[in-house]
């Protein structure tokens, strides 16, 4: 990816290197959480709370000012089963064990394709090509860095807040916390792809400690097309339900820098379904209210002529 | 790991992780690979890429399970009657691979006629004895034993035995680990058929045994429906053999059980069969839980062996370093233990410098001897009567982590002093002012006298040493900061309190000080008063004290002496060291190297990777297949050769036969793979070395709501027993009671926390992971017990009752076991009752009796029973009386659960 396409250009970036991202398969996840760690390791993240949530082994909830990284587990399930009912099945993640001959046909979990999956997958920033977050900033704070990802200067931000609603992923949030008691208290804060590590030619904190290749870092257009391979492997394979996420440059937000392989569909893992960048409207909206506010003008003239005649 | 001692000769993961790359299929089974050994399980996703089939087999859906190609629900504490299963399946369909069962395993040989299996005695194989509950081994042997094949003497002591314990009573640390040698078979004078048809080969003994072992006896037994057990078998089966391999995994899932060697030994017995040892995509990897497990017992940790797997002398038995020798290998006894004369003769040199010499036995005496049983849990036993003045804790929490918490605080509630070793004040260091039984009032803090000791610990990056991992690689690391505050190594502890206990005793002139005072203790310090680990890294690796070479490192075990003029502090480490360079450091990236990557870190024995490689070839020795080619016989130049270090001798053709009665190894013949067996070949049959039987036999968990489907007896016979008020059982069939436990209890890991919590409940980035104690059930079970999500469930045994938020999970789902439903909880068992920690929670390991194995007394705290209630636990006195409650009701006393034989009256 280079030139047009390459929004750090856009941004005035004169000749910046490659654009940097995350492609995150899902289908190796093995919900360690390494990368949740990491990122707070290394970018001196709060602990986000205490609290047993219950959702399968999510404690986490959701991303967030103290959460860069977010592991979701979604345990799809099967219907109850009685008692008295046959219990001869059994869930499984059964993806084509073959049936043995010998078997009488019974088939158990190892015949059909199993009817309980627990999917794993480690949410982060999508650093959007269309980034509405940067767009509202008021201050500059938020920018294009030379890698193409979008960036929160914590010195320059005034803590307005305009971004957080911007964000079609709600990923971006301010963080909480008593001002000279917590870092960056009332600070927007989210993901910056470890831009101080990729000053210094590393990767990522989290892609570093993911231990299965889960998420994957390098350059954009790289990583597009493993990708692209990879999730026809998984089609060819059987696997139900791979696609890949964000990794269109023609969706809503011009293509996510960090795009993912999902094995269901996007709204099974939080995620929505056809993000658009909400600052897209924009222009449409000042002419709507420009109209709105003319018709004031006029309503208020004609009133005043009305009554004063 | 005696168990995969007993079965081919050392007691450590046959292969390395990289290798499950080249499977064709892995099974997972007593393991949760992906959960425990993040980082290990990518070899795993490695191999699923390539195509290869991924099973697990686990009573729970963990994170493994959500990687596999297939999850197999089973219930926990069956897995030997699956295991066994697969033995009965692949002989009578005739999937063993013939050739490699023949030559490389005991198959052929034929068993003495006084064996008796179980079928004829309802459970018990040949020689037990009720009195003792343990077995004479004799009759297991092979025709044609010189005399006995003791797999242990046992002797009591009844001064120094724990008061109230009944069965094995001080079993003089019966079944060494065989970590590093087989067992000793007295100079057999073996006689083999290998037609295999003889009715007392192995081949037929264990074809018999096993024909119980029917699909439809898995299912009644493990719950598992039959035609999943086939898929399983067909999966193993059409995987394993000339072209393909298939590898076997477990961990502490298989270990902590009274039967849990037998286990191993299970998966041994199909691994040989199916001509997976030795070769790449095979073996059987035993996966360690923390970062220098294996090291821990290489150079042990614990009671009963010393460096090496060297057994640990016995009092009245090993009188001499001859008795102690011949103990160990018997005269013309094939293969490398036939040398442990001098790697013992070299350990004494290295403890005991110029004070040992040929004269004085090279200071034998100085050695300790065994009078009984002092593993952690007679430990625990003598401390609560008080037999214990002081006690070290040192990288372990036993106020949580070990088996019936309570009987843990109560015994170190009654010591003098207590030393604990950790980075935080853990509930080992503060039990005697917030544990569980102060808020019961069984303890009362002003009432305790116990002197405890703080000691806090550096961490491994605060320090240089050495890990040895779980595939017996040693990787040093180096130390990258000072340890914070007062915080010191475990090494620099030592030394100082070594050079004291030295000082002390420096003017003393009674003999019984002379081991002291004469041990070599010179380690160089730096300024900070660190000793040096390299220095101790070389006195591992051993050098040469006289000769021409005195003065220089040791490259291998081989150039061990028996006349002193050498030294070693753990002979298979030898070589660690070889040309004076700590070979531990080698870190050339995988990139530049071939991919079994011989020259990252070092590994024992001898650099080896993948052990018994000598089998991934053929008698003659050419690979198996040209796709599974590993190691083999040049015969242009004589030797052999291949991908690793082979595990043979080098020169040794394929064609040797050694003269009839030659020992060492040159005893070994070119087709014997198996170099530290004393017959040189894998062990179907273990004739020797366990003291539970030669061939795996499903028996019950010592606590089981059901009814033994297989045996007249219920439990494992030699399991050992404590009969004590503070560690009373759950009745289990045919006792009456067991109805009011009617659950499976089982413990498991997280990912996000370290064991007992000591390395994770103290740290918010873990912590908030996952912040609280949880137990798991399935939606059945909630709906049958009223639990509610998020809500609370009070879990209870005969121990106590805890209470843990509950999650309902489609994860854990109710087995159908001989027709009955059996509903399984599943409770991770890092949390403990503490005020330091920032999560603070009931401990699961509360809930366990101590029952062990008693080949390695380990606990069985991977199984119970128990019952479940909606809501929370009593606080205060009343937790007790609800516990009373339930004793009353189920008939419990202190005989309940602890008597080894099953009879009729009961």
């Amino acid at each position: 990816m280079s030139g047009a396409d390459n929004p750090a250009v856009e941004a005035g970036w004169a000749s910046p290197p490659a654009r940097k991202g995350f492609f995150t398969d899902t289908s190796v996840c093995i919900g360690c959480k390494a990368c949740e760690v990491a990122c707070k390791e290394w970018n001196g993240v709060p602990e986000s709370g205490l609290e047993f949530l219950g959702l399968s082994y999510d404690n986490t909830g959701s991303l967030g000012a103290d959460t860069w990284r977010h592991v979701a587990f979604i345990e799809q399930s099967r219907p109850i089963r009685r008692h008295d009912a046959d219990a001869g099945g059994s869930p499984t993640g059964s993806l084509g064990v073959d049936t043995p001959p010998e078997s009488d046909g019974d088939a158990g979990f190892f015949g059909e394709a199993g009817d309980f999956r627990w999917l794993m997958s480690s949410d982060v920033c999508k650093h959007c090509t269309s980034a509405a977050c940067l767009d509202v900033c008021p201050t500059g704070s938020l920018f294009r860095t030379e890698f193409g990802t979008v960036v929160v200067q914590e010195d320059i931000c005034n803590g307005c807040g305009y971004c957080v609603p911007a964000c079609p992923f709600g990923v971006i949030d301010r963080r909480r916390g008593e001002k000279g008691v917590t870092k960056n208290a009332g600070l927007a804060q989210k993901c910056t792809l470890c831009y101080d590590r990729l000053g210094e030619g590393m990767e990522p904190a989290c892609a570093k400690a993911c231990p299965t290749q889960s998420i994957q870092f390098g350059d954009l257009d790289l990583l597009r097309e493993r990708a692209t391979e990879r999730v026809a492997d998984l089609q060819r394979a059987g696997v139900d339900g791979a696609r890949l996420y964000g990794h269109d440059p023609n969706d809503g937000i011009g293509g996510a820098g960090a795009f993912f392989l999902l094995l269901d569909e996007p709204e099974v893992y939080g995620l929505p379904p056809d993000p658009v960048v909400t600052t897209r409207a924009l222009p449409a909206m000042w002419r709507g209210a420009a109209f709105a506010a003319g018709s004031l003008i006029l309503g208020a003239v004609v009133a005043f002529i009305g009554s004063s005649s | 790991m005696p168990s995969l001692g007993a079965s081919f000769g050392r007691g450590g993961a046959t292969t390395f992780q990289q290798d499950l790359q080249n499977s064709d299929c892995i099974i997972i089974q007593g393991s949760n690979m992906a959960e425990c050994h993040p980082v290990g399980f990518q070899w795993v996703m490695e191999a699923k890429a390539r195509g290869a089939k991924i099973i697990h087999i686990d009573p729970r859906f963990t994170r493994t399970s959500a990687l596999a190609d297939a999850h197999v629900p089973l219930r926990a504490g069956s897995d030997i009657a699956f295991l066994g299963g697969i033995v009965n399946y692949i002989i009578t369909n005739e999937k063993y691979f013939r050739e490699y069962v023949v030559s490389y395993t005991n198959a052929s040989t034929l068993v003495n006629e006084e064996f008796r299996d179980v079928d004829d005695l309802g459970g018990l194989f040949s020689g037990y004895d009720e009195e003792s509950g343990e077995y004479d081994p004799s009759s297991w042997s092979y025709e044609g034993a010189a005399e006995p094949s003791a797999a242990g003497v046992r002797e009591v002591d009844a001064e120094n035995a724990g008061g109230g314990k009944d069965n094995a009573d001080a079993g003089l640390a019966t079944g060494d680990e065989f970590g590093s040698g087989g067992a000793n078979l007295h100079g057999s004078n073996m006689q083999r058929d290998e037609t295999l048809q003889h009715p007392r080969c192995v081949f037929q003994v264990l074809k018999r045994h096993y024909a119980r072992y029917t699909p439809e006896m898995v299912e009644e037994v493990c719950g598992v429906p039959r035609a999943t057990f086939l898929a399983v078998c067909e999966a193993v089966t059409s995987n394993s053999g000339r072209e393909r391999t298939t590898a076997w995994v477990y961990s502490v899932g298989w270990t902590q059980h009274t039967v849990g060697v037998q286990y191993i030994r299970g998966a041994a017995i199909i691994q040989l069969l199916l001509g997976n040892m030795g070769r790449p995509g095979g073996g059987i990897l035993a996966l360690r839980g923390h970062a220098s497990i294996q090291g821990s017992t290489d150079i042990p940790t614990l009671f009963n062996i010393l460096p090496g797997y060297l057994p640990m002398p016995k009092a009245r038995i090993d009188r001499t370093l001859a008795d102690y020798l011949a103990s160990i290998s018997a005269e013309g006894q094939k293969g490398f233990w036939a040398a442990a004369d001098a790697y013992t003769v070299s350990l004494l040199k290295s403890y005991w410098g110029d004070a040992a010499t040929a004269e004085n036995d090279f200071c034998f005496d100085y050695l300790p001897r065994l009078t009984g049983d002092h593993g952690t849990y007679e430990t625990a036993m003598l401390m609560n009567d008080g037999k214990v003045d002081g006690f070290f804790v040192v990288g372990q929490n036993p106020a949580v982590g070990s088996a019936n918490g309570k009987l843990q605080r109560l015994g170190m509630a009654k010591l003098k002093w207590l030393v604990v070793r950790d980075f935080q004040a853990i509930e080992s260091a503060t039990f005697w002012k917030d544990g569980p039984e102060i808020a019961t009032g069984e303890l009362k803090t002003e009432e305790i006298a116990t002197e405890v000791f703080l000691f806090p610990a550096a961490a491994h990056t605060e320090k240089d040493g050495s890990f040895t991992q779980t595939q017996r690689m040693l990787q040093w690391h180096h130390k990258a900061l000072d340890p914070p505050g007062d915080a010191r190594s475990e090494l620099h502890f030592f030394f100082h309190l070594g050079r004291m206990l030295k000082q002390r005793l420096e003017d003393s002139k009674a003999d019984r000080d002379r081991p002291v005072r004469d041990l070599v203790w010179n380690y160089s310090v730096d300024e900070q008063g660190e000793p040096s680990a390299d220095d101790v890294l070389r006195e591992v690796n051993g050098w040469h004290v006289s000769g021409e070479k005195a003065g220089q490192m040791l490259s291998a075990y081989t150039e061990m002496k028996s006349d002193g003029s050498t030294t070693g502090g753990c002979w298979i480490y030898t070589g660690v060291y070889a040309e004076g360079v700590n070979q531990s450091k080698r870190r050339k990236p995988g990139a530049e190297q071939s991919w079994v990557a011989p020259e990252w870190g070092w590994a024992w024995p001898a650099n080896r990777r993948i052990l018994y490689n000598r089998a991934s070839a053929d008698p003659e020795g050419r690979p198996w297949s040209e796709k599974k080619a590993y190691v083999w016989w040049d015969e242009a130049a004589k030797k052999w050769t291949g991908h690793d270090v082979p595990d043979f001798p080098v020169t040794t053709a394929p064609s040797y036969r050694p003269p009839q009665g030659q020992g060492g190894p040159e005893g070994l013949s070119g087709d014997d793979p198996f170099i530290m067996q004393s017959d040189g070949k894998g062990w179907l049959f273990a004739p020797s070395g366990l003291v539970d039987g030669p061939m795996p036999t499903h028996y019950e968990p010592a606590e089981s709501p059901l009814r033994n489907p297989m045996y007249f007896q219920q439990s494992n016979p030699t399991r050992e027993i404590y009969r004590r008020e503070e560690n009373l059982m759950n009745p289990s069939p045919p006792e009456a009671g067991s109805e009011t436990f009617p659950y499976v209890l089982l413990t498991h890991r997280l990912t996000e926390h370290h064991t007992a919590g000591g390395m994770s409940r103290w740290l918010p980035y873990l912590t908030e992971l996952q912040p609280e104690f949880f137990c798991e059930v399935s939606p059945e079970l909630a709906e049958e017990r009223h639990l509610e999500h998020l809500g609370w469930a009070t879990i209870v045994t005969a121990r106590t009752a805890v209470e843990a938020r509950v999650l309902i999970t489609d994860r854990v789902v109710p087995l159908t076991v001989g027709g009955r439903t059996i509903h399984q909880v599943g409770v991770p068992f890092h949390w403990g009752v503490g005020s330091d920690s920032l999560s603070s929670g009931d401990s699961a390991n509360d809930l366990f009796g101590v029952q062990l194995d008693a080949n390695v007394h380990i606990q069985e705290n991977k199984v119970a029973s128990c019952d479940v209630q909606p809501g929370r636990r009593p606080r205060g006195p009343a937790l007790l009386r609800y516990v009373e409650d339930y004793r009353a009701r189920a008939n419990i006393t202190k005989e309940t659960g602890t008597v080894p034989l099953t009879s009729e009256e009961q």
